[in-house]
C-alpha cells in the first residue's frame, strides 16, 4: 500500500485550509523558483523520466506531449496551456477533489508546466455545474496573484505568466480538447477535425497544449521528489500514483489516492470496506468511468488497477473511477442509461454519433425489456461497430464502448429477456 | 404544491415588453469589465458563456428566481460582445445551464446517470415527485423546477442533487425530503454529504488515509527522504 507521505493530495478531503497560507504549511510553492530554474527542457524531461501518463483518460505521456510545442513562440502566435477541468465523465470525481481542497497544487503546476512549454498564459477550463469548486478557484487564483506567484516575475521566477479561470456551461463534449477550445472561444463545444492538433493550432489559432488537472496538478511534487520516486510505484509504463473514485457497490464510496497497479480487491478493501454483499455478490465492474466497456467479476478481481492492466480486459484505466455494480444490478439498465447519457451529450455534429446513439439507446431501453428479437443483438452490435471509429472525436466510441462490453460478456443475461418476453407469446400461439 | 406551471417559453411581445430594456446593474457592468479582461484584445466572444451566466444571474434575482435569459437579454449580451445574436444563441441554446424559460426560486437537479442511479437516485426523484414536483416544470407556488441532469461529478457522494449553486450529497428518500422540507421553510441547509458520517468524498465513518489530517495540517515532508536521496 502506498505510504501516507507518498502521497501528493494531501488535503484531499478538505479537513484542512485550502488555501494559500495551509497549502504552503503543507509543502506547496516552496521556491518554485528554484524548480523553474532547472530549465524548461529539463523539467520536460524529468516529466517524460517521470513516466507520468495524462490522467484524463487517453494515457498519452505527458513530457512527451509538452514537447510537441514550439520551442521558440513566434510573435503573435504565442503558447497556450490549457487545463482540463470539466470533469464530467459519469464515474469521475477526483478533479472536483483538487480544486476545491488543494488548488495550489494545480495552480503552482500550471505555472511551471506553463514555463515549461513556453506558454505565457493558461486557462483553466472548469465545468459549469461546479459552481462552488470554481469560486475556491477563482479565490485561490487571486492569492496566487496577491502573494506575487502568478504574473509578472511570477513566484520570482523572473519569468511573467497569467493563470484565468473560465466557467463553462454544462456540456459533457468539452471535455474533449478541442470542443474545448472552441467553448473558450465563445462558440458551441463542437470538435475540430483534426489535424492540425492543438500543438500546431489551437486556442485563437496559436500552440496550445491541454492538461487533465491532475496532471499538472502532480508536477510540482514530481519536480520535488524525483523523476525515480514517482516512477517507483505501479508497475512499468504505468507508473505514479493516482486518485481513484470509487462508487456504486461499495460499502464506503470515497475518492483516495493510492499507487498505479493496485489490485482491484486490494483498492476495494483497503478503501471502500469492501463490496456490499461480500465479494461473491460483486458483478461487474466499470473501471474508467462510463465510456470504458465493464469488465465482469471473475476477470477484475486480482486485475492490477492500470492502463495496461484494464486494456488487456479489453477494458481500460480511464480517469479511474471505478463503478461497482453488484448482483442486485439490472446491469442492462445500467448501461441503458449510460446510452441515454452519450445520446443527451452528443453535440450533433457527425451523423454516425448524432444518429448512431439515440438509436443504440432505444434498442437499449428495448432490451431492458427484453422486447426485441434475437438477432437485433448482433444488429446493435454492429451499429457500435458503425459509430465506432466514423466520428471527429471519440465520444461516438465512448457510445459504442459499454454496449459492446454488455454484449460481450452478457449475452446469455439479454437472450434472457429477450426468450422470457416473447415465451408467453408462443405459448399463446400455440 | 400539486399545481404545476405551463411549461411553455413566455410570450416574445410580452418577454420584450418586461425585458426589452435589460442592461447590466452597476456591479455587473464593471464585472463584466474583468471577464472580458481575461482574453486577448479582440476576442471578447470567448467573455459570452460567463457574460450569460451573469445575465442569467441578474434576471434570477429580479425575479427572485433562478434565472432564466429571455431573448431581449441574450440580444443585450450579444451586442455588448459586439457578436451576431444567432451565435450567442447558439452558445444559449448548446449549454444545459442556460434556462430557456422561467424556472422557480430552487432549480432541483437531479442527477440521474449510473453511478447515482446504482446508489438510489430514483428514491431522490420520488421523493420530489412526493412533493408534487414533475419532471421539467415548475411547482405552483413557484417555489421548485424538477430537472433530471447528467452527471455532476460527485459520484463518489452519489446519489446527489444540485440545488441553486449548491451540491446535497449521499441523499436517500428521507434526507431528500428533509432537505425539500427546509427549502420550503426559508431554511438554509448545510450542503455536501447529508446524515452520514463523513466530510466531504473520505470513506464514510473515518479516513482509511492521512489521518494526521484530520486534526491537524499535517507536513509529511518530514516523513520524506530515504528514498529520494536513493534516488
Amino acid at each position: 500500500m502506498l505510504d501516507d507521505k507518498d502521497r501528493i493530495f494531501t488535503n484531499l478531503y478538505g479537513f484542512q485550509d485550502w488555501g494559500l497560507k495551509g497549502a504552503q504549511a503543507r509543502g506547496d510553492w516552496d521556491d518554485t523558483a528554484a524548480l523553474m530554474a532547472r530549465g524548461q527542457d529539463a523539467i520536460i524531461e524529468e516529466i517524460k523520466a517521470s513516466g507520468l501518463r495524462g490522467r484524463g483518460g487517453a494515457g498519452f505521456p505527458t513530457g512527451m506531449k509538452w514537447g510537441f510545442m514550439p520551442k521558440e513562440p513566434t510573435p503573435g502566435r504565442p503558447n497556450f496551456l490549457v487545463i482540463n477541468a470539466d470533469e464530467s465523465e459519469p464515474g469521475s470525481c477526483k478533479d472536483r477533489e483538487i480544486i476545491r481542497h488543494d488548488p495550489h497544487k494545480l495552480i503552482e503546476g500550471a505555472l511551471i508546466a506553463g514555463f515549461a512549454m513556453r506558454a505565457r498564459a493558461a486557462y483553466i477550463y472548469i465545468r459549469g455545474e461546479f459552481i462552488r469548486e470554481a469560486e475556491t478557484l477563482f479565490a485561490a487564483v487571486q492569492q496566487a496573484y496577491d502573494a506575487g506567484l502568478l504574473g509578472k516575475n511570477a513566484a520570482k521566477s523572473g519569468y511573467d505568466f497569467d493563470l484565468f479561470v473560465h466557467r463553462g456551461a454544462g456540456a459533457y463534449i468539452c471535455g474533449e480538447e478541442t470542443a474545448m477550445l472552441e467553448s473558450l472561444e465563445g462558440k458551441k463545444g463542437m470538435p475540430r477535425l483534426k489535424p492540425p492538433f492543438p500543438a500546431g493550432a489551437g486556442l485563437y489559432g496559436c500552440p496550445t497544449t491541454v492538461n487533465n488537472v491532475e496532471s499538472i496538478a502532480v508536477v510540482p511534487t514530481i519536480l520535488r521528489r524525483g523523476a525515480s520516486w514517482f516512477k517507483s510505484f505501479g508497475r512499468e509504463k504505468n507508473e505514479g500514483t493516482k486518485l481513484f473514485q470509487i462508487s456504486g457497490h461499495v460499502n464506503r464510496p470515497c475518492v483516495v489516492e493510492d499507487a498505479m497497479s493496485v489490485p482491484f480487491r486490494e483498492l476495494i478493501e483497503r478503501h471502500a470496506g469492501g463490496i456490499r454483499g461480500g465479494w461473491d455478490n460483486l458483478l461487474a465492474v466499470i473501471p474508467g468511468g462510463s465510456s470504458v466497456p465493464l469488465v465482469p467479476a471473475a476477470q477484475i478481481i486480482d486485475a492490477p488497477m492500470d492502463f495496461d492492466g484494464l486494456r488487456d480486459l479489453q477494458s481500460g484505466l480511464g480517469t479511474a473511477a471505478v463503478i461497482v455494480m453488484d448482483k442486485s444490478t439490472d446491469v442492462v439498465k445500467a448501461i441503458a442509461r449510460i446510452s441515454y447519457f452519450y445520446k443527451h451529450e452528443s453535440c450533433g455534429q457527425c451523423t454516425p454519433c448524432r444518429e448512431g446513439t439515440g438509436w443504440m439507446w432505444r434498442v437499449m431501453e428495448r432490451l431492458v425489456e427484453g422486447n426485441a428479437a434475437l438477432e437485433e443483438i448482433d444488429l446493435l452490435w454492429d451499429v457500435t461497430k458503425q459509430v465506432e471509429g466514423h466520428t471527429i472525436c471519440a465520444l461516438g466510441d465512448a457510445a459504442a464502448w459499454p454496449i459492446q462490453g454488455l454484449i460481450r460478456h452478457f449475452r446469455p443475461e439479454l437472450e434472457r429477456r429477450i426468450r422470457d418476453k416473447q415465451a408467453p407469446t408462443l405459448e399463446a400461439a400455440e | 404544491m400539486a399545481d404545476i406551471l405551463p411549461n411553455s417559453i413566455p410570450d416574445l411581445d410580452e418577454v420584450r415588453a418586461r425585458w426589452g430594456s435589460f442592461a447590466w446593474t452597476a456591479e455587473n457592468q464593471a464585472q463584466a469589465r474583468v471577464v472580458v479582461g481575461r482574453y486577448p484584445p479582440g476576442r471578447q466572444h470567448s467573455a459570452i458563456i460567463p457574460l450569460l451566466d451573469m445575465a442569467q444571474r441578474q434576471v434570477g434575482a429580479e425575479t427572485g428566481t433562478q434565472g432564466w435569459l429571455p431573448i431581449p437579454v441574450i440580444e443585450f449580451v450579444a451586442k455588448y460582445l459586439d457578436m451576431p445574436y444567432i451565435r450567442a444563441y447558439e452558445v444559449a441554446t448548446f449549454y444545459t445551464m442556460f434556462n430557456l424559460r422561467p424556472v422557480g426560486r430552487f432549480h432541483v437537479q437531479v442527477c440521474g446517470t449510473t453511478p447515482c442511479m446504482l446508489r438510489g437516485s430514483d428514491d431522490v426523484l420520488a421523493a420530489c415527485y412526493a412533493k408534487g414536483m414533475k419532471k421539467g416544470q415548475t411547482t405552483g407556488d413557484g417555489l421548485f423546477t424538477l430537472s433530471e441532469v447528467e452527471c455532476l461529478g460527485a459520484c463518489a457522494n452519489a446519489p446527489m442533487v444540485q440545488i441553486n449553486d449548491d451540491n446535497y450529497e449521499d441523499l436517500t428518500f428521507d434526507t431528500t425530503t428533509a432537505l425539500l422540507d427546509a427549502l420550503a421553510r426559508g431554511e438554509a441547509p448545510k450542503p455536501g454529504p447529508q446524515g452520514v458520517d463523513r466530510r466531504t468524498s473520505d470513506p464514510e465513518g473515518g479516513v482509511t488515509t492521512l489521518p494526521e489530517m484530520v486534526e491537524e495540517n499535517y507536513d509529511y515532508r518530514g516523513r520524506w527522504g530515504a528514498k529520494e536521496e536513493q534516488a
